[in-house]
C-alpha cells in the first residue's frame, strides 16, 4: 500500500530524513518510535505534503502512484489520512460545515453526490459515539477552545468520518491522560480493518499499551535503525532510547 | 499644489452654483420645514467644502474623482419609473418585512407618502411626514447631523429633497423589520441626496434592514444622511447591505442619538461598490446606554471601502463596542477609522475597538486608525487592529481533509467575515447575510450587480 524508498528531506537547509525505507501492506499497523528531533514529525509532513519540509531524493509510492506528486487534498480524497500533533483552531468554520465539505469532497472524487442531510448527521451521531465526542464540540468552530485531550479525540473523529485507507497519527498520544489516550486508542483499533493500515508515530511507550503493533520500528537520526515486532517497545520501554543511541552511535 | 487648491475650490463652487439654480426644484419637491434649513447649511458647506484629503477624517479617501464628476442632479423619478422599481427584488427581501422603496433618493407619493403600520407605526417619505406630523419631526430634524468638519452633511442638508421616515410610538415594539430598499436607476450619471429620519420613543423597538443596489450601469453617486433618535429603554438595530456596482460612489451617514439605557447596533455590510464611504455615529446621551457598531467589508478589483466610526460617550456608564472585520482581494483599499471620544463626566465607560482586516495579494492596501480621546479618569478602553493573510496552518488543516484549496480559502475567509454576521440577532436574517457573503466569496454575486440586469432577483 506504502512503500517509501530512502526517502531524504530537509528543513530550512538542515538534514533531518536521511534515508528512510518502510513498506506498509494491507492490515498492517505500524508503530514508529524514536527520541525527540530524530525526524518523526518530519516523515509525517512529508506524508501529509506539508511544504516546509523538502525532499532531496528518495520514492514513496502510495497504491502504486508517485505520493510525493499529489496535492495534500488529493492525498486525503485517496484516502491518506494524518492525525495532527497540533491541531489547528479555525474561529468561524464550525465543526458540521467542515466535516461536511470533507466529506463531500471524497464523495465528489469518487462520483458520488453529496451527502443527504440525514444521512449526514447520522453519520456524525454514529462516529461521535464513536470515540466518545463530546456532542456540544461539534456545534462549535473547528478545534476553538477545545481542550488538548478534545483536540486529538477531534482528530479521532475526522478519521472516522473519513474512513481512510492508510491512516497516520503523529503523537497523537502526547498530552493525552489516561481516559483520553484509552479512548483514541479504542478509536482506531475500532476503526482498523484488514483493508486499511495505520502508522502510529509516538515517543512513549504507553500507547501500546492499547494499539497493538505489528510492527514497531525505531527512527533515529534520520534513519529506521531497527525494525522488530510488538516486542520492541517494550524493550525500549525498559531500557529506554540510550540503548539505541549507544548502539547505532558506537558502530 | 496650487492647481489642486484650485480645483477644489472649483468643484465646491460648482455644488453652490447647483444649489442656487436648481433651489426651486429642490423645494418643490420638499417641505417647508425642511427647506427651511437650507441657506445656513449652504453657508456652511461654503466654509466647510467637500472633504479634502487634508481633513483627517478622510484622509484615506480621494473624494475629487467623485464629486469632480458631471451628474445630473435632481432627477426626480416618474410614477412610472416606481413602478419599475417596485418589481426590483432585492435578495433579502424574501425575508418577512415591511418594505419601503427609495429611487434616486424620492419616496413614491402615489400611496398618500406615508404608510400606516399596526399599532401607531408610520413609515413613508420624509418631506409628507414634515408637512403632516410637524412637532415630530420638527423637533428631531437636523437636531444630530452635527457636521464638525464634514461638509458632506450641510450640502445633503442644503440639497436634499426628501428620504425615509420611520416613526415608532413609544412602548412599540415592531414586530416584523423594516426595510428600505435603495435603488438608484438612471439612463445619465447622477447624484442622489436623500435624508432619513427615524424616531424610536421610549421603550419602542425596531430592526431597520437598508438594502443599497445600483440597477444601471451609469455613475452614481449618493451622499445620503441618516438621522436617528434613539429614545429611553428603546432598542434600535440598522443592518445596511451595500451591493452596488464598481462606478457607483456611496457616501453615507448615520447619527444615532441614544437616550439612558438604550441599546442600539449599526452594521454596515458592503458587498460591492466602487467607493463606499459609511460614517457612523453614536452619541450615548444617556446613563446606561450601549452602543454597538460593526461592519464588515469584502473589496476587489480597484474598490475603495472606508469605515469611519465616532462614539460620544457624553455621559457615565455607558458600553460600546465596535467591530469591522474585511477581505481585501486584488488592488482594492480599505480604511478604517475609528474614534473613540470619552467626555470628562463620562465616568465608568467601557469601549472596545476591533478592526481585522485580510489581503489576499501584495497589491491591495489597508489603513487602520483608532483615535481614543479620554477626558474621564474610571474608563475601560481597547482597541486592536489587525493586517495579515490567511492562515497558512489553517489553509493546509483544510486541505488535508480532502477540501481543495480554493474551497478552503473561501471556508476560512467566510469564517473570519462570521464573526459579524453572528452579531445579526433574527437567525433568518443572518442566514440570508451569510448566504450574500458566501455568494460574493464564491465571485457569484458581482456577476449579477454588475450586468445590472436583476435576472436572478425577479
Amino acid at each position: 500500500m506504502l512503500k517509501i524508498e530512502n526517502l531524504k528531506a530537509e528543513i530550512d537547509g538542515k538534514m533531518i530524513l536521511k534515508g528512510v525505507s518502510l513498506e506498509v501492506k494491507k492490515g498492517e499497523l505500524h508503530a514508529i518510535m524514536g527520541p525527540n528531533g530524530s525526524g518523526k514529525s518530519t516523515l509525517a509532513a512529508v506524508l501529509a505534503g506539508r511544504e516546509f519540509a523538502e525532499v532531496k531524493s528518495g520514492r514513496v509510492t502510495y497504491q502504486g502512484n508517485d505520493l510525493l506528486e499529489m496535492s495534500p487534498e488529493d492525498r486525503s480524497r485517496k484516502g491518506i489520512f494524518l492525525g495532527f500533533q497540533y491541531p489547528i483552531e479555525i474561529p468561524g468554520v464550525s465543526m458540521v460545515n467542515f466535516m461536511k465539505t470533507a466529506v463531500n469532497e471524497h464523495r465528489k472524487y469518487r462520483g458520488l453526490a453529496p451527502i443527504t442531510a440525514s444521512d449526514f448527521l447520522k453519520m456524525m451521531r454514529e462516529k461521535k459515539e464513536l470515540v466518545e465526542l463530546d456532542s456540544a464540540l461539534t456545534s462549535r468552530a473547528v478545534n476553538e477552545g477545545f481542550s488538548g485531550g478534545e483536540k486529538k479525540r477531534n482528530e479521532i473523529f475526522q478519521m472516522a468520518m473519513l474512513e481512510p485507507t492508510l491512516a497516520i497519527l503523529d503523537e497523537t498520544d502526547s498530552g493525552l491522560d489516561i481516559d483520553a489516550l484509552r479512548v483514541v486508542a479504542n478509536g482506531v483499533n475500532k476503526l482498523k480493518g484488514p483493508e486499511n493500515a495505520t502508522i502510529v508515530i509516538t515517543h512513549y511507550q504507553r500507547l501500546l499499551d492499547y494499539i497493538v503493533p505489528d510492527f514497531v520500528h525505531v527512527l533515529y537520526d534520520g534513519r529506521i535503525v531497527k525494525s522488530a515486532g510488538k516486542e520492541l517497545a517494550l524493550e525500549l520501554e525498559s531500557k529506554g532510547y540510550d540503548w539505541i543511541k549507544n548502539e547505532i552511535d558506537g558502530e | 499644489m496650487e492647481s489642486k487648491v484650485n480645483r477644489s475650490a472649483e468643484i465646491n463652487e460648482r455644488f453652490v452654483d447647483l444649489f442656487q439654480t436648481s433651489r426651486g426644484r429642490i423645494e418643490r419637491n420638499s417641505s417647508k420645514l425642511i427647506n427651511s434649513f437650507r441657506s445656513s447649511a449652504m453657508d456652511r458647506f461654503r466654509e466647510l467644502g467637500v472633504p479634502g484629503k487634508k481633513n483627517e477624517a478622510y484622509r484615506y479617501t480621494n473624494l475629487e474623482p467623485w464629486f469632480g464628476s458631471n451628474y445630473k442632479s435632481f432627477f426626480v423619478p416618474e410614477p412610472e419609473d416606481f413602478g419599475a422599481a417596485e418589481d426590483f427584488r432585492c435578495e433579502v427581501e424574501t425575508l418577512d418585512t415591511h418594505t419601503l422603496i427609495l429611487l434616486n433618493g424620492y419616496f413614491p407619493t402615489s400611496n398618500g407618502g406615508i404608510i400606516e403600520l399596526p399599532d401607531g407605526v408610520k413609515v413613508g417619505s420624509l418631506a409628507r411626514a414634515s408637512e403632516i406630523f410637524p412637532e415630530i419631526v420638527e423637533s428631531h430634524y437636523g437636531k444630530y447631523a452635527v457636521d464638525g468638519t464634514d461638509g458632506l452633511i450641510p450640502l445633503n442638508t442644503a440639497l436634499a429633497s426628501d428620504g425615509i421616515y420611520v416613526y415608532v410610538p413609544a412602548g412599540i415594539t415592531c414586530s416584523k423589520p423594516i426595510q428600505i430598499i435603495n435603488l438608484v436607476e438612471a439612463t445619465e450619471d447622477i447624484m442622489v441626496h436623500h435624508r432619513n429620519l427615524i424616531v424610536v420613543e421610549e421603550q419602542a423597538s425596531v430592526d431597520l434592514i437598508v438594502c443599497d443596489h445600483a440597477l444601471s450601469p451609469r455613475k452614481f453617486l449618493t451622499n445620503a444622511v441618516t438621522e436617528v433618535y434613539v429614545g429611553p429603554s428603546a432598542r434600535f438595530d440598522i443592518l445596511r447591505v451595500q451591493n452596488e456596482h464598481n462606478s457607483a460612489g456611496k457616501i453615507t451617514h448615520t447619527f444615532i442619538h441614544q437616550e439612558r439605557d438604550s441599546i442600539a447596533g449599526s452594521n454596515n455590510i458592503t458587498l460591492h461598490g466602487g467607493l463606499v464611504r459609511n460614517s457612523t455615529y453614536h452619541r450615548l446621551n444617556g446613563e446606561g446606554a450601549e452602543a454597538n457598531a460593526y461592519g464588515l467589508y469584502l473589496a476587489d478589483k480597484w474598490q475603495h471601502v472606508d469605515n469611519f466610526v465616532n462614539i460620544d460617550h457624553a455621559v457615565p456608564n455607558c458600553t460600546s463596542k465596535q467591530l469591522f472585520k474585511g477581505v481585501l482581494d486584488d488592488f482594492a483599499t480599505g480604511a478604517f477609522n475609528g474614534r473613540i471620544y470619552v467626555s470628562q463626566d463620562a465616568q465608568n465607560t467601557r469601549a472596545y475597538q476591533s478592526n481585522n482586516s485580510i489581503l489576499l495579494t501584495d497589491d491591495a492596501h489597508m489603513d487602520t486608525k483608532p483615535q481614543l480621546e479620554i477626558y474621564a479618569d474610571d474608563v475601560k478602553c481597547s482597541h486592536g487592529a489587525t493586517v495579515g493573510q490567511l492562515d497558512e496552518e489553517a489553509l493546509f488543516y483544510l486541505r488535508s481533509r480532502g477540501i481543495s484549496a480554493v474551497e478552503a480559502r473561501l471556508m476560512l475567509m467566510f469564517g473570519f467575515a462570521h464573526e459579524v454576521i453572528a452579531s445579526i440577532k433574527t437567525a433568518a436574517l443572518r442566514d440570508r447575510i451569510d448566504n450574500l457573503v458566501l455568494q460574493r466569496l464564491r465571485g457569484e454575486l458581482s456577476r449579477c450587480a454588475t450586468c445590472m440586469i436583476n435576472c436572478d432577483n425577479k
